[in-house]
């Protein structure tokens, strides 16, 4: 075998690991390829090659050319907010990074490859996988993906964002809107409850005799309090949510008929937004990460897959203990990574791993309310060491406040994802 | 409260592999169930389906006001220590266990109490198990115990460090745009070192009411306050 060991000097890079891959001869520089341009995916590359000043070799694969953030897509629903305002490209995102538009459709972690649907191979050396969450098959029994063009999920945002808007605004006079909300785990725990209240608002204006009706699995939901508090206070008598207790938990749905079974009851609705269980994107079920929950474990110190620490799994896919699944925990996990993958490919410095999540959630217009949290590696888990969350009965200004903060926090981390 | 030793990290590890974590869990949960079985469960059930029996059902205490749980009869005492706002956390759950009267004085918990910190972390890590998990609803109570900055060893080894203060300041761009626009939250860039430094542990000690800063601030040693403030003094 001849091989030129010119290339490898001065990289700091282990001669085995790149032996390991097929295509890497005659190129010096470690590839990162990352999968998946969102919070977790976008932040990543841009830290990785922004801090490494062109000494990796950064590839983003991302299937779309353009992404729509689910933060601040319940606002548009609410008519707050543009839906081109929720649409970031990736022309910004920075010498250093490549991005293909492609969807990756297997990893080959032998290998070290990752295959495009494109036919293209894309050789690694370290892989990061941030692709969000899928759908779990059979989680509300009698809807499956198929189904979401007549009950929408919008949970992941884009057409499926704007349909579920047009339907809402197409109800009937005193019509029934109904979320068929998610078990947990699931992505942005106070998401469908923001939700509930910019489609209230909405609906207050234009159809104020409507229902609103949530069918909920879980017993309890992040910011509940201070939701209740502001259903009462501006949705007076519009919003329904029906516990486990009282049958909204194990609920059917026919989305040929819009009826909802609730403990045996067929219900007519006329607009069904199912939010099923999640699992992880399916790129880490096919690259092996995944454990039986349907989630990738990782590492808490570093986001390594504990099924291969050549693999980073981030944000939503991730299995990391106590940090709420949402775009903030996605960003913030994203540092810790690149730091750690130039460390190990650069020799550059690791420092010990800091972790922060807050969520903002608008109640109504200049009325927001927040959840946040810091978090520290253990052996075991990511987990919380400090909460803090907004109390109830706060006044206009300091709400009004918070609400500008979230204007600010969207701001800063669209920007610090695409450039 | 029990603190164990710090762990001493003699050299700030410079490779990944190196890395060890820094917060410490609450306790040995395995421990704590036995722990459970032996001292609590003649009266208190947890768990799923757990009832109240001579005392109250623990299931979701952490984070759950004092003398709260429907269908149980309360003693006074503990009724109005719920009414003045005590709520259970690692920090109040501590010292109840470890001698109920100090903390309730007219509490009918006729237990001796434990006088073994180490007994009472298991026991509490047990415990918070069966609370709400804060990858599900973020404002539950933690599940650890922070590390107090001013006492790492380790942070003090790297002061003055820039790489240090690059990477500590990427946590502040998620919100503080790092070209200084402000845009709902204040920029931070290019500010007076010293007037930096101050604003920061205003928050830090709480002077400043602002939750997020707060917590922030209250995560960073004095030192890694002084990194940033240079750090993003410099920045333009
Ligand atoms: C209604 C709603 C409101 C929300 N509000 C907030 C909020 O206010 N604050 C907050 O912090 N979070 C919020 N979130 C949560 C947040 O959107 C997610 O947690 C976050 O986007 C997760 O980041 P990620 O990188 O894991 O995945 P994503 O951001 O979903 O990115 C995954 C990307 O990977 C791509 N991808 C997937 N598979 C492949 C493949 N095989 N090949 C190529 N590309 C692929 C996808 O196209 C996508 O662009 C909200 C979510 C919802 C649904
Ligand atoms: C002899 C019975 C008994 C034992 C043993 C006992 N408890 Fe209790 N516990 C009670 C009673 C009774 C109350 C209600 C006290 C009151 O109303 O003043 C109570 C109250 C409590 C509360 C407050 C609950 C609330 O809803 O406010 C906690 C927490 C608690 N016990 C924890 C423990 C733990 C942990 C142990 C084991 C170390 C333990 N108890 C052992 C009888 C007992
Ligand atoms: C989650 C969003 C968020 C993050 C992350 C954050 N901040 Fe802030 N910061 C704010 C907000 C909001 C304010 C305004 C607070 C107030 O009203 O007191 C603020 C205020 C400040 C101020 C005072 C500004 C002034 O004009 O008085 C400083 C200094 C500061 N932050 C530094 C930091 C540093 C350093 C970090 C990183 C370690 C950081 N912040 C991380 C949101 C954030």
């Amino acid at each position: 075998m001849i091989l030129n060991r010119r290339h490898f000097i001065g990289t700091g890079l282990a001669t085995g690991a790149v032996l390991a891959a097929p295509t890497v001869w005659g190129q010096a520089k470690p590839r990162v390829v990352v999968i998946g341009g969102g919070a977790g995916g976008a932040t990543a590359a841009r830290y990785l090659a922004k801090d490494s000043d062109g000494a990796l070799n950064v590839t983003l694969v991302e299937a779309n050319p353009v992404y729509t953030t689910c933060f601040f897509s319940n606002l548009h629903l609410g008519g707050i907010r543009a839906f081109d305002s929720l649409q970031h490209g990736y022309d910004r995102i920075g010498a250093g990074v490549t991005v293909v538009h492609d969807l990756a459709t297997a990893v080959d972690r032998a290998a070290r490859t990752v295959t495009l649907r494109g036919g293209q191979v894309l050789a690694y050396d370290r892989l990061v996988l941030s692709p969000g969450i899928d759908f779990k098959d059979g989680s509300v029994p009698g809807w499956t993906v198929e189904h979401a063009e007549v009950m929408p999920h919008a949970y992941k945002a884009g057409p499926q964002t704007q349909l579920l808007k047009a339907m809402v605004q197409a109800m009937p006079q005193g019509g029934t809107f109904a979320m068929i909300a998610p078990p947990n785990p699931y992505r942005c725990p106070p998401g469908p409850y923001e939700r509930i209240s910019m489609i209230a608002h909405l609906l207050k204006a234009g159809n104020p005799t409507a229902k609103i009706l949530i069918l909920d699995p879980k017993e309890k939901f992040s910011k509940q309090a201070l939701f209740e508090e502001a259903w009462g206070k501006y949705y007076d008598g519009m919003v329904d949510w029906i516990s486990p207790e009282f049958g909204g938990g194990a609920v059917e749905v026919r989305p040929d008929t819009m009826e909802v079974v609730i403990e045996g009851q067929a219900q007519k609705v006329d607009v069904c937004n199912v939010i099923p269980g999640q699992i992880a994107g399916k790129i880490a079920a096919l690259a092996g990460v995944t454990d039986d929950s349907g989630w990738a474990p990782v590492d808490p110190a570093t986001m390594q897959a504990r099924a291969d620490a050549t693999v980073y799994v981030l944000g939503d896919s991730s299995a990391q203990g106590d940090m709420p699944k949402s775009g903030f925990s996605a960003n913030s996990q994203a540092k810790v990574a690149s730091m750690t993958i130039r460390g190990e490919l650069l020799g550059s410095k690791v420092f010990a791993a800091k972790y922060s999540n807050t969520c903002w959630s608008l109640l109504a217009p200049d009325d927001a309310v927040k959840v946040g949290a810091s978090y520290e590696p253990t052996p075991e888990k990511i987990a919380s060491v400090e909460s803090f969350i907004s109390a109830t009965g706060e006044d206009a200004a300091l709400r009004k406040a918070t609400y500008d903060e979230s204007l600010g926090w969207y701001a800063g981390i669209t920007a610090d994802m695409f450039g | 409260m029990r603190r164990r030793p710090l762990r001493l990290l003699a050299t700030i590890t410079l490779a990944a592999a190196a890395q060890s974590a820094a917060a410490e869990g609450i306790g040995d949960a395995a421990r704590g169930a036995d722990l459970f079985k032996g001292q609590c469960a003649g009266c208190h059930q947890i768990g799923n389906g757990a009832a109240n029996r001579v005392g109250p059902r623990l299931t979701g205490v952490f984070g759950r006001r004092a003398g709260r749980v429907d269908g149980f009869a309360y003693s006074k005492a503990m009724a109005r220590m719920g009414s003045d706002g005590l709520t259970w956390t690692l920090e109040t759950l501590d010292p109840y266990v470890a001698n109920p009267r100090a903390l309730v004085s007219g509490t009918r918990m006729n237990y001796r109490g434990l006088p073994d910190a180490t007994d009472r972390a298991d026991l509490l890590a047990y415990l918070r198990d069966f609370s709400d998990q804060p990858g599900n609803i973020p404002e539950a109570e933690p599940t650890a115990r922070k590390t107090d900055p001013d006492l790492d060893p380790a942070i003090l080894a790297i002061q003055g460090d820039p790489d240090y203060g690059a990477y500590l300041s990427s946590e502040c761009a998620t919100c503080h745009q790092a070209d200084g626009s402000d845009q709902g939250i204040p920029s931070i860039t290019r500010w007076p070192p010293q007037d930096f430094v101050v604003a920061m542990h205003a928050y830090k000690q709480k002077l400043r009411p602002h939750p997020v800063m707060q917590m922030m601030a209250g995560r960073l040693s004095n030192d890694e306050i002084a990194a940033l403030a240079a750090y993003f003094a410099m920045l333009d």
